[in-house]
């Protein structure tokens, strides 16, 4: 593990990309925070506590699944992490446990958290639930429309929703919103960020807090098949369940890790959140990563038929896991995602979000690019990171059931 | 390279310390309500009574910023608004009698090139930049690109910064220091924070650059309140409303032209 060791050793960098481009009046906040981060990580206590609540609270560790018809039509042997099957419905759940486990050691009464589909807005008032703290969580106006229902869901968890109307009324909006709140109450505020990207120490906090997808995905694997995969696929938006996924195989150099990002409309479009693939490397959201951008740097909106992925930029490990080569990144368009929806619903009776149909859809289109190398049918892994219930009106709406 | 510019700041500052007043600071956004109405407003500001010019770069994603000079620079931003119309705009002024200061968001910087940047803000006659999200442990590019160009650097103290950053981010500053007086967004405030002399006074121990106070002043009384202990004042969502609340820009001129002069008498009240 020495390599991300060292990334990590200049204040959060990962080679060029990362670091702190925030505000001075965050940097006391970040620094708090990252002190209490790493306070905890190496406190036995915090951990005992983490791990009880991830297996008596939200229902890990996650099955890994072996999916046989859908193995059967891709070609492959296919094994699910059902990080669907979690508390909440999503991997969501692991980050916002640890960061609300962090809120109560620094003594802060007040969590807010931004949300674009609605899913870590859920998990972070259900933590906030847990842990009796105070909650608000910022949404595009654009977004609480297209997710009525998550809307309720958090108001009945009494989290309060304020609907973001500035800028493009999307993620990022809700995101600058969230940031100005904390610029403005920092003293009693802890910012739950939802993804692992943002200023240090975000990018590796929260990816230490999912990292035990990838820790039960290589056991499991190892005690079902007595191996590892050829490949892991994890949908990217801001990234944490990929980076989540892959950062316990990042070591193994058999194994392939494929991050597949919102294609929208296709790339060529320009209707696309594909941030690796589409775009270049800037600033964004208090780090350096890879993020849509006009010729002035203004950020370019971007589009996904899933929320979840709809954001413009990536977090920043990726962005240097991307140039190592080590892992790849590749768009998935939402017609191809929506495929593959379809089919893990009637093959595996599994209805999965559209953010993790994007993997779904990417490790279909991967296998004859592996069997070829390999010369035998590849084993892959896809993180399953959510589930589709949240998505029922979209898709049906898509498949021409509702209109 | 643009030698006359990189002691502009200093020497505004100086002139001002000289007729025992504080300096009195301006922003306004470039392309508000347009490229050449913006030109028309700072000239209208600087001749008014402000010693200093900030230019704002209205920015896609501006986190420091509160609703007031959002909904301007959102505006700015509808109107099409580029990098370019920005260096126009700093040498339209840059003849009008202060330093200009560009005042923007990193990604913009880093975009167009943080050297080329520099050199072709020091072309346009432009005295520094103003980083709000850029702190000097990120800015090894713009220290150097800073020096080479002669150009001033101004990044931003808070109340939360401790000493150790505080000493580091002074030092690292040419031109003056930014006081961020309160924790939160830009916009007027009823009461000027009390966190702000306290601030300045231990800004003050650590360099010996000027140390100017924003996020907050209103009108005239605020400044001279500010003035009292304050190297300069900076004026931002005030100054933009004048702008913002006028049916055309010839009234929004007129009311700008009057808070300039209140606050510019302010600041010499103290």
């Amino acid at each position: 593990m020495s390599a991300q060791g060292d990334w990590e050793h200049r204040l959060g960098h990962f080679g060029r990309y990362g670091g702190r481009f925030v505000p001075e009046a965050l940097i006391a906040a970040l620094d708090q925070l990252d002190e209490a981060y790493r306070k905890a990580s190496g406190d036995p206590a915090f951990t005992e506590e983490f791990g009880r609540l991830l297996r008596e609270y939200a229902n890990c560790p996650s099955p890994l699944y072996l999916a046989e018809r859908l193995s059967a039509r891709a070609g492959a042997r296919i094994l699910l992490k059902r990080e669907d099957l979690n508390h909440t419905g999503a991997h969501k759940v692991r980050n916002v446990l640890g960061q609300a486990l962090l809120t109560k050691r620094m003594g802060k009464p007040r969590i807010i958290a931004e949300t674009g589909a609605g899913q870590h807005g859920v998990a972070s008032a259900t933590a906030a639930a847990l842990f009796d703290l105070e909650c608000v969580v910022y949404m595009g106006e654009e977004d609480t429309r297209r997710q009525a229902l998550n809307v309720t869901r958090m108001e009945l968890l009494g989290a309060r929703v304020i609907s973001v109307t500035t800028g493009s009324r999307t993620l990022k909006d809700a995101i600058n919103e969230a940031l100005r709140d904390w610029v403005t109450n920092v003293d009693t505020t802890h910012y739950l960020l939802g993804t692992a990207a943002g200023p240090h120490p975000f990018p590796t906090m929260v990816r230490q807090f999912v990292s035990g997808i990838g820790v039960e995905a290589r056991q499991q694997c190892l005690a079902a098949i007595g191996g590892l995969p050829d490949a892991v696929c994890a949908c990217v938006g801001g990234g944490s369940n990929a980076i989540g996924a892959f950062h316990a195989f990042i070591p193994d150099p058999g194994v392939r890790l494929f991050g597949f990002e919102a294609g929208g409309e296709g790339v060529e479009t320009g209707r696309h959140a594909a941030s690796i693939t589409g775009g270049a490397v800037g600033v964004l959201h208090g780090a350096r990563t890879y993020l849509l951008q006009d010729a002035d740097g203004q950020t370019i909106e971007s589009h996904s038929i899933s929320a979840g992925l709809d954001y413009p930029a990536v977090g920043p490990e990726h962005a240097l896991l991307n140039d190592q080569g080590r892992a790849a990144y590749e768009p998935v368009t939402d017609a191809e995602a929506m495929e593959a929806f379809g089919l893990l619903c009637r093959t595996e009776g599994i209805i999965p979000a559209i953010e993790s149909s994007h993997a779904v859809a990417g490790a279909l289109r991967i296998v004859p690019r592996l069997a070829e190398e390999l010369g035998r049918e590849p084993t892959i892994v896809i993180c399953l990171s959510g589930r589709g219930d949240k998505d029922v009106d979209t898709a049906g709406r898509y498949f021409g059931m509702l209109s | 390279m643009n030698p006359l510019a990189a002691v502009r700041t200093a020497v505004a500052f100086e002139k001002a310390r000289a007729a025992g007043r504080a300096a009195l600071v301006g922003y306004l956004p470039a392309g508000f309500p347009t490229v050449d109405g913006a030109t028309t407003a700072i000239r209208t500001m600087i001749d008014a009574g402000a010693d200093i010019v900030e230019v704002g770069f209205p920015y896609s994603d501006p986190v420091m910023d509160g609703p007031v000079i959002q909904r301007a620079t959102e505006a700015a931003l509808a109107g099409g608004i580029h990098l370019a119309d920005l260096m126009r705009t700093v040498e339209a002024v840059s003849t009008a009698g202060a330093p200009v200061l560009v005042m923007t968001y990193w990604n913009p910087v880093e975009r167009y090139g943080v050297a080329r940047f520099a050199r072709d803000l020091a072309n346009a006659g432009g005295a520094g930049l103003i980083t709000p999200d850029l702190i000097p442990d990120e800015a090894d590019e713009w220290l150097a690109a800073s020096d080479d160009h002669e150009l001033d650097r101004v990044f931003l103290v808070a109340p939360s910064s401790g000493q150790q950053r505080m000493a580091m981010t002074a030092q690292a500053c040419r031109g003056f220091v930014y006081a961020a007086s309160v924790m939160g967004v830009t916009g007027a405030r009823a009461t000027v924070s009390d966190a702000a002399p306290v601030l300045v006074e231990q800004v003050r121990s650590l360099c010996d650059q000027p140390v100017a106070v924003g996020l907050g002043v209103t009108n005239g009384e605020q400044a001279a309140q500010v003035a009292a202990y304050a190297d300069g004042v900076i004026v931002g969502s005030a100054l933009v409303r004048c702008l913002l609340d006028a049916p055309d820009l010839s009234s929004g001129l007129t009311a700008l032209g009057a808070l300039s002069r209140d606050l510019a008498a302010g600041v010499a009240a103290r």
